[in-house]
């Protein structure tokens, strides 16, 4: 018995969830008293013996073109072979998660727990904290079979690395043919993508117009985050469909959420409550954002933003 | 052709999250039940739109749950669709609903199941694939675009990192997020309409389920927010550097 922690990939390059996944894999693998294993599909330029420093003994690989491109029932197919005898499958639960784990859990008749925030309580059975109701609560989940699944919600557990170097091997696996033929790709390119960012800046309606977003992108490129909006923004083609954050749009957990102009609806908040730290700008001083957020301004956005902007470069500069 | 639209009953989008019987169960009391968003603005709106287009289509809507899921499948019998199916079960785990899901799809022979991306209560995102392994079909997730081409599906979904635009052969499940389509309301005719539509109850298959909840647990309340005064962002700045850590 083992854990096997499945690390993805785009562009020949670990994502920084599956870092976590694999940080995860280790803690449980200690946990269980076992060792945790990780595979990895597709062409990597990454160094993947570094996965040891996040705690994995051996890495498995699939080096096989064709497995850059993700379609969830290869990808299940081909980690259902390498998972051997694992007991436990851990994956972080990114988009590619979502849409391979499910399929891995039918196949494998393995129980899986999506949106896993912490460690399963062994105590009694096989309990896993997850995140439901948009991150208004969380639920115990029980798994009941021998076989598990645990899809990681992206940071919501951490990274820690130590010494450690992972043995890498090749392993085989016969890869069966794609149903999807991709005739497109379009990789969000120079920006960083809002699933994936540390710091997240977002604007709503109290910007008043998209010739006014210069103040959120500009804060934003200071410091290194993603630009996000509220769903009215959206709807109202200020801003691109895939910036919004919210219970119907994109769900974030970022370690900073600065919101500006935004009121905080709850649809709003429930795209962003798992945020770390949350600030907010907003002229309202009974603007309900206030009550979910740890630091707030009450202030006009034109007139505070841009002294942000300036205390901000200072202290970068300093 | 003949498309399944899968549709969950979830709380409003504003419902207040509480639980009851020492946090085992949700507390439905005063709760407005709706039609999960995914499931209705993005996968029965874009089916709804390709029947428009092809009145050939046969639009079915699926729905596994109680006698008291009636009022939410009305409602999206009134935004379009021929006939609904419910499968008269308690809510259970994902496996549970997913293999109804996947034996009422294989009995009717559908070409193509839509599903919400995820419901807002359960956050699973798991039933899409599910019913795809447990039919044997291609699965595309996360789609943002759905267009009918030379007898295939054109398909644009998020990956990680941006968007692809994929090809597919039937049959087909695709779970649905915002691009697909936009919200519709009812309007008068199809609420009057809706009423007299088929509405068939059907019994679930015997399925062991792989997970199940233990107990609930609300969040620890924030601590408060700290306000700074407009006038000094640079105290905003110094708070975010040294206590919170986070620039």
């Amino acid at each position: 018995m083992s854990i096997l922690v499945f690390i993805d990939q785009a562009d020949g390059h670990i994502k920084k969830a599956s870092f976590e996944a694999a940080t995860y894999g280790a803690k449980l693998a200690a946990q269980l008293g076992t060792t945790a294993e990780a595979l990895v599909l597709g062409t990597v330029s990454d160094d993947l013996s570094t996965l040891g420093q996040y705690g994995i003994k051996k890495v498995h690989t699939v080096s096989d073109a064709s497995l850059n491109k993700m379609d969830a029932a290869v990808y299940a197919d081909v980690i259902a072979q390498a998972a051997g005898q694992a007991t436990v499958i851990v994956l972080s639960n990114n988009t590619t998660g979502k849409a391979v784990a499910p399929r891995l859990s039918v196949k494998l008749k393995a129980g899986l727990v999506s949106g896993a925030i912490s460690l399963p309580d062994t105590s009694q059975g096989f309990v896993v904290r997850k995140s439901v109701f948009s991150g208004k609560a969380f639920a115990n989940i029980a798994v009941k079979t021998d076989k598990k699944i645990i899809a990681l919600n992206p940071n919501a557990f951490g990274t820690e690395t130590g010494a450690g170097s992972a043995e890498v091997a090749a392993v085989q696996a016969s890869i069966p043919a794609s149903n999807v033929e991709v005739v497109a790709v379009n990789k969000v390119s120079g920006e960083v993508p809002l699933s994936e960012a540390d710091i997240v800046v977002s604007g709503g309606r109290g910007l008043k117009g998209p010739e006014n977003w210069g103040l959120v992108t500009e804060l934003a490129q200071l410091l290194g985050a993603a630009t996000a909006c509220s769903r009215p923004v959206a709807d109202i083609h200020w801003r691109p469909h895939h910036e919004h954050v919210g219970q119907t749009g994109l769900a974030i957990a970022p370690n900073l959420y600065i919101a500006i102009g935004i009121s905080g609806a709850i649809q709003h908040l429930a795209g962003v409550n798992r945020s770390k730290t949350i600030v907010v700008i907003n002229k309202d001083p009974e603007a309900p954002f206030f009550k979910a957020a740890d630091y707030g301004i009450v202030g006009d956005a034109f007139e505070v933003v841009p002294k942000v902007i300036e205390a901000v470069k200072k202290i970068k500069a300093s | 052709m003949k498309i399944l639209v899968c549709i969950s009953k979830t709380p409003d989008t504003t419902a207040k999250i509480a639980f009851t019987d020492n946090n085992t169960k949700f507390a439905t009391d005063g709760v407005q039940w709706i039609i999960n968003p995914y499931d209705e603005w993005y996968a029965l709106v874009r089916a709804i739109e390709l029947k428009e287009a092809d009145p050939s289509i046969a639009l079915h809507l699926l729905n596994v749950g109680g006698a008291d899921s009636e009022p939410i499948i009305r409602k999206a019998l009134a935004l379009g669709g021929d006939e609904a199916i419910r499968v008269n079960s308690e809510e259970n785990d994902s496996f549970f609903v997913a293999s109804q899901i996947a034996n009422i799809a294989k009995e009717g022979g559908y070409d193509l199941v839509f599903t919400g991306k995820e419901t807002i209560d359960y956050n699973g995102s798991s039933i899409g694939g599910m019913v795809a392994e447990l039919l044997g079909n291609t699965y595309i997730s996360h789609a943002t675009k759905f267009d009918l081409q030379d007898g295939k599906a054109l398909v644009t979904r998020e990956i990680e990192g941006g968007e692809e635009q994929c090809q597919a052969a039937f049959p087909l499940v695709v779970s649905c997020q915002k691009g697909m389509a936009e919200q519709r309301i009812p309007n008068m005719k199809g609420i009057m309409g809706a009423r007299t539509k088929p509405l068939k109850v059907v019994e679930p298959i015997a399925v062991d389920s792989m997970t199940s909840v233990v107990s609930f647990e609300l969040p620890p309340a924030k601590a408060g927010v700290k306000l700074v005064s407009a006038d000094q962002p640079e105290e905003l700045v110094r708070l975010l550097r040294e206590e919170a850590k986070v620039i």
